[in-house]
């Protein structure tokens, strides 16, 4: 095995580790900072298809950003174990099953996308994930989905600034 | 076995450097707690501390062990883990910045060019805003572990300054990336050594916002909010004896030392010693002078950081928010857009 494929995997058992955890954590600060576990080994992965960009700015965002939100808005509500209402019996096989079923949608639509097939992995070479080709991608041939979307981001801002006022 | 087909002495040259820069920052924070002792003393008229050995030299020795041998006590209440990582994780924050920050030229050993810099990455700035942000999570879940209504309350402070100052900063950031045209601290650095100017004549906007921010950052006085010793007794270390509270206010000093230099590097030419040479000496005698250059900038930032602690009282909870984001955001939108109309007319 090369280092590359020991960095895989100990990543990934890493994320799965961390994910598992998220889930099973009664307590939900807990959960958030095994969530943030998550995405530090996410942006681990990043580094390995030379996605540094990529891989900083999932942490600064993800990792630095709203997860320290997610935080404060659990400490400012005091969540705490004793009050957490207890789930119906029924309810947690709907939410198994309908989880599943979107598992099982993902990995058939991964499974028959034509172009992914026969593709390899991009270890260590390959340019996008970096700011320049990245930087370039954007703003020339993805520059109206861009746009458009940061015109959403701006329409979300000013709507939280409006429902704030009220 | 190609696990072991590493570059070893590249690995231990590595090593070297981070033990090396690693204590370095460890004995110069050290003696920050102790200047900053004499620098108040100062302002204030009085002798400061000047018991311990001569002219007081000892003191932060003995505090420091005076921390080590108290005893420890973890609340029956906490949540015992997080307790014990909060300030892990605010040292380590602190210590990781300086992994990107060029520390000077490279230097010649053993017939090895050794680079002064641990990680010359193509995001650098990036990566010491990913730490910057991960430095929060120390205050957070120290405050929130120690399961007390103080520390949560200054807990809470902490993440909502850490970011609407962050915000601010990151704009001001991006009129210098603008000009710069790069990430990598190195290269930003190298391109003011052989430019005619420092990066702060170019955006001396930016680097007031940059500045003001990372004051905001380090929770140093104006913006201390989140241990406002009046309003929260003594904030999110409250419930910590011993060397955990050490590291905390130690994390404070190391960070303030890692802003000074990242200032130092984006905006005043980093090891660049003005109007001096250095071809006209030996490559590894103008790394050392470099090296001196740059600690002498960081002891100047870190004077500055001192004299605005000791001379303005700190802001109210509300106009720290209202400097934040009405004043530093604009401003720094305001910079992002000046800094681009100048590229462009000059195009």
């Amino acid at each position: 095995m090369s280092t590359l494929e020991i960095l895989f995997y100990a990543l990934s058992a890493f994320v799965i580790i961390s994910a598992i955890m998220v889930l099973v954590s009664k307590n939900p600060i807990h959960s958030v900072l095994w969530l943030i576990l998550v995405f530090f080994a996410i942006s681990g992965h990043y580094i390995l298809l030379n996605a540094q960009f990529l891989a900083i700015v999932n942490i600064i965002v993800y990792a630095g950003a709203i997860m320290v939100l997610f935080l404060f808005v659990i400490m400012l509500m005091n969540v705490k174990q004793e009050n957490e209402f207890k789930k119906h019996l029924l309810v947690k096989f709907i939410g198994v099953l309908s989880g599943g079923s979107f598992l099982v949608l993902l990995v058939a639509l991964v499974k028959q996308t034509v172009q992914l097939q026969g593709q390899k992995v991009l270890l260590k070479e390959g340019n996008i994930g970096l700011i320049h080709p990245l930087g370039k991608a954007l703003f020339t041939d993805y520059v109206v989905p861009f746009e458009i979307s940061s015109v959403l981001f701006l329409s979300a801002m000013v709507g939280a600034v409006i429902i704030g006022k009220k | 076995m190609t696990i072991l087909s590493f570059d070893w002495a590249f690995i231990i040259e590595k090593l070297i450097m981070i033990a090396i820069i690693v204590f370095a920052s460890l004995g110069i924070a050290l003696y920050t707690t102790f200047g900053e002792r004499k620098v108040a003393a100062i302002l204030q008229d009085r002798p400061g501390p000047s018991r311990a050995g001569p002219f007081g030299l000892l003191q932060p020795l003995a505090d420091g062990l005076k921390l080590i041998t108290k005893e420890e006590i973890i609340p029956s209440h906490a949540d015992k883990w997080l307790f014990i990582l909060g300030p892990g994780l605010a040292m380590t924050a602190s210590l990781l910045t300086c992994a990107v920050i060029p520390w000077g030229t490279a230097i010649h050993v053993f017939g090895r060019t050794v680079e002064l810099q641990i990680a010359d990455i193509n995001i650098g700035i990036l990566y010491v805003f990913a730490v910057v942000s991960m430095g929060v999570y120390g205050i957070m879940i120290g405050g929130w572990a120690s399961n007390n209504k103080f520390s949560l309350l200054s807990a809470l402070r902490a993440a909502s300054q850490a970011i609407s100052y962050e915000l601010a900063m990151g704009l001001a950031l991006i009129g210098l990336l603008m000009t710069t045209g790069s990430l990598s601290l190195k290269t930003i650095v190298e391109a003011q050594v052989a430019g005619n100017w420092w990066n702060v004549v170019y955006q001396p906007l930016g680097f007031l916002i940059f500045f003001i921010c990372a004051m905001a950052e380090c929770n140093r006085t104006p913006f201390d909010l989140p241990e406002a010793e009046n309003e929260l007794n003594f904030g999110y270390h409250q419930e910590y004896s011993s060397m955990k509270l050490g590291f905390y206010l130690f994390a404070e000093y190391i960070n303030m030392i890692m802003s000074s230099a990242i200032m130092a590097s984006m905006y005043f030419g980093g090891y660049d010693l003005p109007f001096f040479d250095e071809s006209t000496v030996a490559p590894n005698i103008a790394a050392m002078i470099g090296v001196g250059t740059l600690l002498i900038k960081i002891v100047l930032f870190i004077f500055l950081f001192m004299w605005i602690r000791w001379t303005i009282p700190r802001f109210r909870y509300d106009q720290l928010m209202s400097l934040g984001w009405k004043t530093m955001i604009p401003l720094a939108l305001f910079n992002m857009l000046l800094t681009g109309a100048i590229i462009l007319a000059k195009l």
